[in-house]
């Protein structure tokens, strides 16, 4: 299992094939049947205006830990054999990776659900707060998220 | 010597003052204008009274999250010396 927050950017590409290569297969060869991922990407657009950058902050120490409580509950829910959770702060552009969050298991429902229970109870709990530079020059702090259902 | 338990407290003495670090974040920091302070606090205190202390007197808006050590909690949690409390608003990641 890993979970990492960065200012870096980040290929979930990339990322995914890595960890999969160097890390899930050693540990599980042969016993993952299904992987089920997501991936957030910042748009040029929310709510009717243009987004030209944003700032993405946390809380450093307790996003981690919010992190690691999901990712603990979800293995206890679901049989997952490992999880791959990677997310950006600092000074986003659109087109950038925001979020990836991957899970393996040996069969597909285990997989989709705690893909799914993951990303959302990151968007409750997890403190990261983003705050978008509009194209009119002006900086929004987002509210709410939008329904993931 | 003297053990001092819970029902025995240690006098609060110059030097002994009881205070918790206090953060804020996003919307809520800009609001307040600092992103944190250390404020002093009574012997029974909770999370709602670090907020007065902190904000010079201000209603807790409602929908600000409260985190004492770094766990979700409510305005109506203990606090002691030592503590760390952070105020943020709803949380928007992912």
């Amino acid at each position: 299992m890993k979970i990492a927050v960065d200012e870096a950017p980040f290929s979930p590409w990339e990322a995914l094939a890595q960890y999969e290569r160097d890390v899930v297969q050693p540990a599980f060869p042969g016993k993952f049947g299904a992987a089920a991922t997501f991936i957030g990407t910042m748009r040029d657009f929310n709510e009717g205006d243009g987004v030209h950058a944003m700032t993405l902050e946390h809380y450093p120490g307790m996003t981690e830990k919010q992190l690691q409580l999901i990712l603990d509950e979800a293995f206890n829910k679901w049989k997952l054999l490992d999880a791959l959770l990677l997310h950006r702060v600092g000074e986003l552009k659109p087109q950038e990776p925001i979020v990836l969050v991957a899970v393996w298991s040996a069969h597909r429902k285990d997989a989709f659900e705690a893909c799914r229970h993951i990303m959302e109870a990151l968007k409750s709990r997890a403190p990261f707060w983003k705050k978008e530079q509009l194209d009119g020059g002006a900086g929004r702090w987002v509210e709410k998220n939008s329904d993931g259902y | 010597m003297i053990v001092w338990s819970d029902t025995v407290r240690k006098p609060v003495c110059e030097g002994n003052s009881m205070t918790v670090k206090v953060k804020f974040f996003a919307s809520l920091k800009e609001q307040m204008g600092c992103d944190g302070a250390t404020v002093e606090i009574g012997e029974v205190a909770t999370a709602a009274d670090v907020w007065l202390q902190a904000s010079g007197g201000k209603a807790l808006p409602p929908n600000v999250l409260v985190a004492v050590n770094m766990e979700y909690t409510d305005q109506n949690q203990g606090v002691k010396s030592g503590d760390e409390v952070a105020f943020f608003p709803p949380v928007t990641g992912g």
